[in-house]
């Protein structure tokens, strides 16, 4: 399972599927553990346990209200993860984009050559 | 003009994939073609992002394929790898290395081209095996001056211990 260093950054936080239904959760306001407990159906130890990664990163803050600790999320480290998946994209739109030139052309080039092309 | 410029479709079915969906206005040959002849890949696989100096195909199983750009500014981003299975028009298996990080096992590409009433669906699903060099391969696509966040990645990539 998870090596501790693994568990430092964003990308690895936001890998395990349960983790990604906590910050869903929590995308929509701030709740106490056992809310979370509720909503996704799942033992309030796991639920601990993950909130636990979650605030290592930065992802998730507490705060004491009375009797309750209240959790929120900030997404601000998963801003890097979603620069590069943007970025990587943004390359592949541009080959997109240049591909359709050049399937024009293509296009073009076979319709002039009429029916020679029996592909 | 049918084309469907912007954003290609990039989603991460698993957490070792990478899957990009686009579709094209021309027939699957025209896009298997474009897609495997050097002087055409020497046209758009750089994006805007610099120019394609090596683009080299050996289009057979077994056969290897190399392509090499150079950055606006200035730096050399070079890929390769090999087919493992070629149906003409159809699909096409092939394994890729990022030339920058050595002793890294490469990615299995499966790039699919379906065609239906004229248009192309080009499907390319790319796994990397982990997750930490699924990343490392977005952010080799970055920009030159992105330095910074390479040096980022790099500590990631430590911290992951691949």
């Amino acid at each position: 399972m998870a090596r501790a260093a693994t568990t430092a950054d964003a990308f690895n936080a936001v890998a395990e599927p349960r983790r990604r239904q906590i910050l869903d959760v929590l995308a929509h306001g701030e709740h106490q553990v056992n809310d979370l407990v509720n909503r996704l159906g799942v033992a309030q130890p796991t639920v601990s346990k993950h909130l636990r990664v979650l605030r290592e990163v930065g992802l998730v803050h507490v705060r004491e209200d009375g009797r309750q600790r209240m959790y929120r999320l900030d997404p601000r480290p998963l801003k890097p993860i979603h620069d590069w998946l943007r970025d990587y994209e943004q390359l592949w739109s541009q080959r997109f984009d240049l591909l359709d030139v050049v399937l024009d052309e293509l296009t073009a080039t076979q319709d002039e050559g009429a029916d020679d092309d029996d592909d | 003009m049918m084309t469907t410029s912007g954003t290609a479709p990039l989603t991460t079915p698993t957490e070792t994939q990478i899957l990009i969906t686009r579709e094209f206005a021309a027939p699957k040959h025209l896009v298997f073609r474009a897609w495997t002849t050097p002087e055409l890949i020497r046209r758009w696989w750089s994006g805007h992002r610099g120019t394609v100096t090596i683009a080299d195909v050996d289009l057979r199983v077994g056969g290897a394929w190399r392509y090499v750009m150079t950055s606006n500014t200035g730096f050399e981003v070079g890929f390769h790898g090999e087919f493992r299975e070629i149906v003409p028009d159809e699909r096409l298996v092939f394994t890729e290395s990022y030339e920058g990080m050595d002793g890294v096992e490469p990615s299995l590409n499966t790039a699919t081209f379906a065609e239906t009433d004229g248009l192309t669906t080009l499907t390319l699903l790319s796994d990397y095996g982990t997750r930490a060099v699924r990343d490392m391969v977005i952010a080799s696509g970055m920009e030159a001056g992105m330095q910074e966040a390479m040096d980022e990645l790099e500590r990631v990539a430590v911290d992951l211990d691949i």
